[in-house]
């Protein structure tokens, strides 16, 4: 692993050129990604995946969602699967026209009661009480589609879908 | 992480220099404003247009700026680039802070 603790993979699935070049074919791309699990490498990471291929051409609004979704899912691997001990999250994304699909291991900690949490969103009371954490689980559940979650043989996967319409918005 | 603090008339201008406000900034952004914000002013302004990217641990250490303003000013912001006013509309964290569109009548970007 190189010194600032992210590995990259990529490979283009389709090793068909388009054959219009003024006609864009949804290519199936998929990308293999390792990072440390610390707040910096994910940061460094994440400006890494963004110029890859398989997610460059993404729309303004699509590329904020998908980068949000993938910094609050990594980040709860590094706050909390490894709140104990040092690790290695392993990613890996794959598109196919208009779907990112996610999948996020890392040996650390299960989640608790084995199940991602619902992610509510916290009650908004006086100032002086607003919530200063909690917003990570609901906005993963509300941007994310078919989140699933599996705990085995001490490894955590969690996958999910982003929706991405490709536009230019 | 860079913040800017300027004084404008009644106002505490404080520009967020850094593109982002994410889990690898959030404390040290909390920290460095705690510090600006015991000054006292009657309104802070908090320039955001820099910032292209705030998750969750961002939005909390914004929150945490604000109660640490306590009761009488209230943390005002300004200039929310697309995916961070997304943030703040999906918790509806944009209806608690004063939000400008861009910086209020009378202030200019701090330069």
């Amino acid at each position: 692993m190189p010194a600032d603790g992210v590995a990259f993979a990529m490979t283009a699935a389709d090793p068909f050129p388009d054959p219009d070049p003024g006609f864009r074919v949804p290519r199936d791309l998929s990308a293999d990604l390792v990072f440390a699990a610390t707040t910096g490498a994910v940061r460094e990471g994440l400006a890494r995946l963004l110029a890859l291929p398989i997610l460059a051409d993404l729309g303004a609004d699509d590329r904020g969602t998908t980068e949000l979704l993938l910094a609050e899912a990594l980040n709860n691997v590094v706050e909390h699967a490894y709140a104990n001990w040092p690790g290695e999250i392993r990613l890996r994304l794959s598109r196919k026209g208009g779907d990112i699909t996610v999948c996020i291991c890392d040996q650390g900690l299960p989640m608790p009661d084995n199940a991602p949490p619902r992610g509510t969103l916290p009650v908004i009371g006086a100032p002086e009480h607003l919530p200063e954490g909690g917003f990570g689980w609901f906005l993963i559940r509300n941007l994310a589609r078919d989140l699933a979650y599996r705990r085995q043989d001490g490894s955590n996967a969690l996958s999910f879908r982003i929706p991405v319409d490709n536009q230019d918005d | 992480m860079n913040l800017q603090t300027e004084h404008q008339g009644e106002v505490l201008l404080i520009t967020v220099q850094d593109d982002r406000i994410d889990a690898a900034s959030a404390i040290q952004f909390k920290e460095k404003m705690r510090e600006i914000v015991a000054e006292p002013s009657a309104r802070v302004v908090l320039d955001m247009s820099n910032v292209g990217f705030l998750d969750s641990s961002g939005l909390g250490a914004v929150v945490a700026v604000m109660k640490a303003l306590g009761p009488v000013r209230r943390l005002e912001l300004s200039g929310l680039t697309t995916t961070v006013e997304k943030v703040f509309r999906l918790t509806r964290m944009d209806t608690v802070f004063v939000i400008h569109k861009s910086l209020p009548e009378g202030i200019r970007r701090a330069g």
